[in-house]
């Protein structure tokens, strides 16, 4: 190898202070924080996640998904958590926890694809910016906590911005030889894709070490992953997970349990995978938008509006409660007849989530992360 | 400029080593259009419909039975780390299939003496996406590209889109199968009847039509025109798949796997879409509906803004985009006509090869420029895909795979390519030489950098996986 581990990350801090370079006003914590993004992606149903059991008019709007929450913990006298959530329950009893009901993103169409690209990009309209609000809130961290990578075959938008991020997707190639990956480092030097690229390849294959056997099949070995690409002293220190398999249409009660199983999984793994850094870990779960308040023909749900956000970790400000200015189910309360009505902006509460995580200023992190608001 | 290197691999799928010299690009690119052949041997001897959904008809009642017997048959290694369900799965027909149709598709790819149709069958399938995540799916897709999407890629677009909207993969993959009008004289006998749940509409296939097949997000139409569409294909379903609302109304001479229209299931009277009100009675209506999206300007817009990109940029020039939509609109969505304007146009040939290519354009292309077979006997092509981070007719969403640079421009993705072409190239060793396979791949988009690199490789195998994994031949 040509280049060793260390001086591939100091070229990429080095790529980074070609942008602005905050000033370090905020000390760094003893321990460094960490941060996990999970995208949600197809529009999760935060009525069945978090089920507004202490709403009148919940039983009758989601007829037969309704009685499957009876099984669920109970989290207030208005909240049921869903039952394959039984993990997290039990972090949301020890106040490592927090769920957002009824918040949304800005934006107020359909469409998955829109809504992802709002919730990534963090503008004020879908395809307003080419870069994301993980990317920019790296600008933000100190040089020890802005190492960001992605388990995905390619850059999410969350994570774009100016500071280089890495991804990771486990294979069960053989590895290249060193030799040839020493020659394709001086072929790729000159071009400006490749390059940053390339240099995040060869640092990931270093770390990922022995773990490169295991495929992410469900959602436990994807945890452990993430762990373990977060856990050594020079590892990633920001990660996105990505998840799909949530736009549930028809059959929703069986699939919806399925993935939240392995959600719950996922985040149980990910816990005990960090260890005692899981004190300085902040997991934020969102989706692009909600789903339907009323059961389809094909026992599922259609695209809504608002839905639930997912607050986990060992330093929350609000663990172990819902957060919620309930706007209720009736026809009268839904957005458009039809949908949850979101009352809060899901930006605002990730904006402060993240803000009291790394004790930043919640003014400039919401001006960094949602410039457009 | 590198107008035989564009030629092969951005209106092509790469160059074949046996390829006789390119010539005159664009009359060379037009001879494909002439000579396209809507039905490739590799894809003859597929399962069709029929077997395909008896034989998910059988895995659905294998499964049924299997969850209540303890004993199973022994597993092989591979087996042992798989959840039981996955296991079921990739030891039934309908997986079979799926993997068989995967190896055709590449087979295909690989041999086609016409790669620009072929690279456009690609296209349309990704564009018409459906995908293999739900196990109703997952044997159809094959039969879907070679169906309802490769007879119509030169004729009109309309009937290349109702032929992809009425295929029993994209009837299953969208709902639409499950999809009954409220009002309609089943719906209505089951609700007399007093029962709790009633069958009723479901929107996915209306909605996606509209924004992802035709007119595109955000032009214009409301959730109204969306309903009102849903209620218009109300009807449309496949046959022979059991169980669920409906079925006993199926005619007894149906094929299994065949699309019907089964009129109780229809929501009775008129819709209106877009301010224009639709009265036909039963099938024709859905069908009059689609006629006239296929030829609406916002569609016209949307396919020349898709096709511009996927041959120029990620933003593509607009007067590309202008003259191609011209040219949908003058002939009412001729295809052949719109590929001969692209070829015709100067935007796709005055850059460099900047596009990156997606691992399946990459694999393809690697593959057609070696003599010997580079994939082992037993390769299983499917799974080969997956790893590579581009699942065969399994994008995971409506929308399909994006076309973009940052889509496919990945640091993981890039070192699976370069351990792909690397354990190619140690299969190949010293049987091509990549000294002279590279100026008849890169052609006129070889620099003297990669030349040199590839000279100096240490082994004649690691020449061949620099070629490969060169700046230009990750590119399009």
């Amino acid at each position: 190898m040509i280049l060793s581990r260390r001086s591939i990350i100091l070229s990429g801090i080095t790529f980074a202070a070609a942008g602005t370079l905050p000033g370090f006003v905020y000390a760094a914590a003893a321990t460094p924080r960490r941060l996990v993004f999970i995208i949600q992606r197809g529009a999760a149903d935060g009525l069945a996640t978090v089920a507004p059991t202490g709403d009148p008019a919940f039983a009758a709007a989601r007829r037969t998904l309704a009685d499957e929450t009876a099984r669920g913990a109970k989290l207030d006298t208005m909240f049921t958590l869903h039952p394959a959530l039984a993990t997290t329950a039990g972090l949301y009893s020890c106040q490592q926890a927090h769920f957002a009901q009824a918040v949304a993103t800005a934006y107020r169409d359909r469409s998955h694809f829109d809504g992802q690209n709002m919730l990534e990009g963090g503008g004020s309209r879908p395809y307003g910016r080419s870069d994301g609000w993980v990317g920019r809130l790296l600008t933000l961290l100190p040089t020890a906590e802005r190492d960001a990578i992605a388990i995905a075959p390619a850059v999410p938008l969350a994570l774009r911005g100016p500071v280089q991020v890495g991804t990771y997707a486990a294979s069960r190639l053989p590895q290249a030889d060193g030799d040839l990956i020493a020659r394709l480092s001086v072929l790729y030097a000159e071009d400006p894709l490749l390059h940053p690229l390339w240099d995040s390849a060869v640092r990931t294959q270093e770390l990922a070490g022995d773990i490169g056997g295991n495929n992410g099949r469900n959602g436990a070995d994807l945890g452990k992953l993430a762990a373990s690409l977060m856990l050594p002293a020079d590892g990633a220190r920001v990660m996105m997970v990505e998840t799909g398999g949530w736009d549930t249409h028809s059959g929703q009660r069986g699939r919806l349990n399925a993935q939240l199983r392995g959600l719950d999984q996922l985040i149980g793994a990910l816990q005990s995978g960090l260890g005692p850094a899981w004190n300085d870990t902040l997991v934020i779960v969102a989706t692009e938008f909600g789903r339907t308040v009323e059961v389809n023909g094909t026992g599922g749900t259609d695209h809504g509006t608002a839905s639930t956000a997912m607050l986990l970790g060992g330093n929350l400000a609000l663990g172990g409660k819902v957060s919620a200015d309930w706007p209720g189910l009736t026809p009268a309360g839904r957005l458009d007849g039809r949908d949850l009505r979101p009352t809060r902006s899901l930006e605002s509460v990730i904006a402060a989530a993240v803000a009291h995580h790394y004790a930043l200023d919640p003014k400039r992190v919401m001006t960094t992360l949602y410039p457009d608001d | 400029m590198a107008v035989q290197y564009l030629a092969a691999n951005r209106f092509g799928l790469g160059r074949r080593f046996d390829d006789p010299a390119i010539g005159n690009p664009k009359t060379w690119l037009s001879r494909h259009l002439a000579d396209y052949d809507p039905a490739p041997a590799a894809t003859a001897g597929l399962a069709g419909r029929a077997t395909i959904a008896t034989a998910y008809v059988e895995y659905r009642e294998d499964r049924q039975a299997m969850r209540r017997t303890a004993a199973e048959t022994p597993m092989s290694e591979e087996e042992k780390g798989m959840d039981p369900e996955l296991r079921r799965l990739s030891r039934s027909a309908i997986h079979r299939h799926y993997v068989e149709a995967t190896a055709a598709r590449l087979t295909a790819a690989i041999a086609t003496p016409t790669p620009f149709p072929e690279r456009l069958v690609h296209f349309w399938a990704n564009h018409f996406a459906v995908s293999a995540d739900k196990q109703t799916v997952i044997g159809f897709v094959g039969n879907y590209e070679n169906e309802a999407i490769r007879p119509h890629i030169m004729g009109k677009f309309s009937d290349l889109l109702i032929a992809a909207v009425k295929h029993p993969a994209m009837l299953l993959y969208l709902d639409q199968a499950q999809s009954f009008g409220p009002e309609s004289p089943f719906a209505t006998r089951v609700r007399n009847r007093g029962s709790r749940r009633s069958p009723g509409l479901n929107e996915n296939l209306a909605r996606e039509i509209l924004e992802l097949h035709t007119l595109g997000v955000r032009t214009g139409y409301t959730q109204a025109d969306v309903t009102a569409f849903a209620k218009a294909l109300t009807g449309l379903t496949v046959a022979g798949l059991g169980r669920g609302a409906g079925q006993r109304l199926m005619p007894a001479d149906a094929e299994p796997g065949a699309t019907v229209f089964i009129a109780p299931l229809h929501e009775p009277g008129a819709q209106t879409l877009l301010g224009r009100r639709y009265d036909a009675a039963g099938a024709a209506q859905a069908e009059a509906i689609l006629r006239d999206l296929a030829v609406h300007p916002a569609t016209a817009r949307h396919i020349a803004t898709k096709l511009a990109r996927h041959f120029t940029a990620d933003d593509p020039p607009g007067a590309l985009v202008d003259r191609l939509a011209a040219d949908f609109l003058k002939t009412g969505g001729d295809l052949a006509s719109l590929y001969r304007a692209l070829i015709a146009s100067p935007e796709p040939w005055v850059a460099a090869p900047t596009m990156f290519k997606s691992p399946w354009d990459w694999t393809v292309s690697m593959l057609r420029a070696l003599k010997i077979s580079a994939l082992g006997e037993k390769q299983n092509v499917a799974a080969m895909f997956t790893q590579l981070g581009q699942p065969i007719w399994r994008p995971g969403s409506p929308a399909g795979y994006d076309d973009k640079v940052a889509t496919w421009a990945g640091s993981a993705g890039l070192m699976q390519r370069v351990e792909l072409a690397s354990r190619i190239a140690g299969r190949i060793g010293d049987r091509v030489d990549a000294r002279q396979l590279a100026p008849l791949v890169l052609a006129d988009a070889l620099s003297p950098e990669t030349g040199q690199a590839i000279a100096r490789a240490d082994s004649p195998g690691q020449g061949i996986a620099m070629l490969f994994a060169s700046p230009t031949f990750l590119r399009r």
